[in-house]
């Protein structure tokens, strides 16, 4: 089958690779009829994220039909089911998975004593997101092979087009995540950092969850178009002073919520020092993250409000204001996405015509073309926002 | 380089049998090379700056000639990462620095002026070769002010956003009032 295949730093190719197969009696193989390219698949071409070995297969976000199931899948799939794959594989037994804290399964990662040594303790398995987190084959490719696929799955009914339902896989629950993560009130301004494609599903989510004032910072104009689309007021962060403008936008108060749908890389300004000593201290490898969006947050956030961290950091970050955050009383919550929570809901909505996630794709192309298109997104060229891929 | 890779994978995960085109260039080989180049060089000014200046004859600038090193080793390491292209920059400034340097110590009684000579021309050589990958690996972002398409009429919200805004805030005024009945009924004795 045709798979895009990690090479090393900015070097994905569209190889020829084997084949799939069922290893475990809960597995199931699904034929990929779309996949998409994550903002955090771009740590990975850099990579940032440490846990990468050439012939790694990319892709997290994947729906497609299933066509092969293991015996153990206990009538939980079938072959033709139509399923989107969450990014987070979950075997739906352990303590974390009743909990529905999914996204720290405690059993499917399958390299979990390299988690345990990095972050203390495993999460869960990732598809196609370092070996950290399992090493799993992901999905950009012409087939997957879903691990625990009686409980890593979203079913999805005939009749309602792939675009619509595909961001069931990350994006949409993890820009839901970031906004119910901060109890919004019908009073609350919500301030979001970074507009790219969680940007923009967080955006939807505040409203959807009854923000008073929902306020984007990014400096794509394409981006800002999309957002003040969806009802958010919009600040340029290379023409506007963020913090001026949110005070203005706050009678001086600050936002009660703070979103950051930025993560690692943040962008790097002359005008901001900080965040050219962040890019210099991650070139020499003293800093793996570049936080400055967690600075500003914290610094402009309402006391006693709450930060929520959409955006994907990987390691250590420096200079983080303690002080601020401490002394205001504010709340951070964080976490990779428990897909399964949400994607009930989410489908419910999508079904009642309340939100079409379609709405932020730009780019739909063959898989061959994906490694172009890798490029085409981190350049933010073509006003490239998100890239869907039909192998 | 895949035959290797395919060794480390899990029995049974996909393994490679025929790699794609690469999206490396040759730009991208030179500039790596520049790279390792900058280190190797910036290594052995760093922590031999002696012998550097023995050899071209120019004596009590081991200061300098380690300051060069320390630039050497930053540039190269710039060079290696996804903004090479500054790095690529920096080392075509270097170039001019090092160019002015040796130029500094060929004066006529310098009995080591051939090897300043040779290192002058190897200079202007690297020199070439920094300015065209630098050229060649500018980012290939879209100028600030370039045309750009926008979009405006993508809500995502098919009932449009004005009915959304209104249902959210009824759920909210429904839940408001369950809280104060629920306050109410937490009152009573």
């Amino acid at each position: 089958m045709k798979a895009l295949v990690w090479h090393g730093k900015e070097d994905i190719r569209c190889d020829t690779v084997t084949d799939p197969e069922i290893q475990d009696s809960r597995d199931a193989i699904i034929k990929v009829t779309s996949c998409a390219i994550c903002g955090s698949d771009l740590h990975l071409f850099h990579n940032f994220i440490p846990g990468m070995l050439p012939g790694d297969i990319m892709g997290h976000e994947t729906m497609g039909e299933v066509v092969e199931v293991g015996s153990g899948v206990d009538g939980k799939l079938k072959k033709g089911d139509r399923i989107v794959v969450p990014f987070t594989i979950i075997c739906g037994e352990c303590d974390q998975c009743k909990r529905g804290n999914f996204s720290v399964c405690e059993t499917t990662n399958r390299k979990r004593h390299l988690a345990d040594k990095v972050f203390g303790h495993t999460t869960a398995g990732l598809f196609g997101y370092t070996h950290l987190t399992g090493g799993y084959p992901g999905g950009q490719a012409e087939y997957l092979r879903v691990p625990y696929a009686d409980a890593t799955h979203i079913k999805v009914p005939a009749g309602i087009p792939d675009e619509q339902l595909l961001f069931l896989s990350d994006i949409f629950p993890t820009g839901w995540q970031a906004a119910v993560q901060c109890d919004i009130e019908p009073t609350d301004t919500v301030a979001i950092w970074g507009c790219g494609p969680v940007g923009q599903m967080a955006i939807r989510s505040a409203i959807l969850l009854g923000a008073n004032q929902v306020i984007a910072i990014d400096c794509l104009p394409e981006r800002l178009s999309m957002a003040e689309a969806g009802g958010a007021t919009t600040i340029n962060f290379e023409t506007e002073s963020v913090l001026e403008r949110l005070q203005e936008l706050t009678d001086g108060k600050g936002p009660e919520k703070c979103i950051d749908c930025v993560g690692m890389e943040s962008h790097v300004m002359a005008s901001l020092p900080d965040t050219l000593l962040d890019r210099a201290k991650q070139m020499v490898m003293a800093e793996s993250d570049r936080p400055h969006v967690l600075r500003e947050m914290i610094y402009v956030c309402r006391p006693g409000g709450i930060i929520s961290v959409a955006g994907v950091y990987s390691g250590l970050s420096d200079m983080l204001p303690m002080g601020a955050f401490m002394n205001k009383g504010l709340t951070m919550r964080t976490g990779q996405t428990h897909v399964n929570r949400w994607t009930d809901d989410l489908l419910r909505r999508i079904e009642d015509g309340e939100i079409d996630p379609s709405f932020v794709i730009t780019h739909t192309v063959p898989l061959e073309q994906g490694p172009e298109m890798y490029q085409v997104f981190r350049d933010k060229r073509d006003s490239c926002v998100k890239v869907v891929l039909k192998p | 380089m895949f035959h290797f890779s395919n060794i480390v994978r899990t029995k049974g995960d996909p393994k490679i049998l025929e790699s794609g085109p690469s999206l490396k260039q040759p730009v991208d080989q030179l500039a790596r090379a520049l790279g390792w180049f900058s280190i190797g060089l910036g290594v052995v000014e760093f922590f031999a700056p002696r012998r550097v200046t023995e050899t071209l004859g120019m004596e009590g600038h081991e200061t300098m000639v380690r300051a060069f090193g320390v630039r050497e080793i930053l540039a190269g390491i710039m060079s290696l990462s996804v903004d090479k292209n500054a790095g690529l920059w920096a080392r075509v400034g270097g170039d001019g620095l090092d160019a002015a340097a040796l130029l500094s110590g060929l004066t006529p009684d310098n009995p080591k002026k051939g090897n300043i000579a040779l290192a002058l021309l190897m200079v202007g050589g690297i020199a070439m070769l920094d300015y065209r990958a630098a050229q060649d690996t500018k980012p290939r972002r879209p100028p600030r002010d370039a045309r750009r398409k926008l979009y405006p009429n993508r809500s995502g919200f098919p009932k449009g956003i004005e009915s959304i805004r209104t249902a959210a805030r009824q759920i909210a005024a429904h839940a408001g009032q369950n809280e104060v009945k629920q306050g109410d009924e937490r009152r009573i004795p």
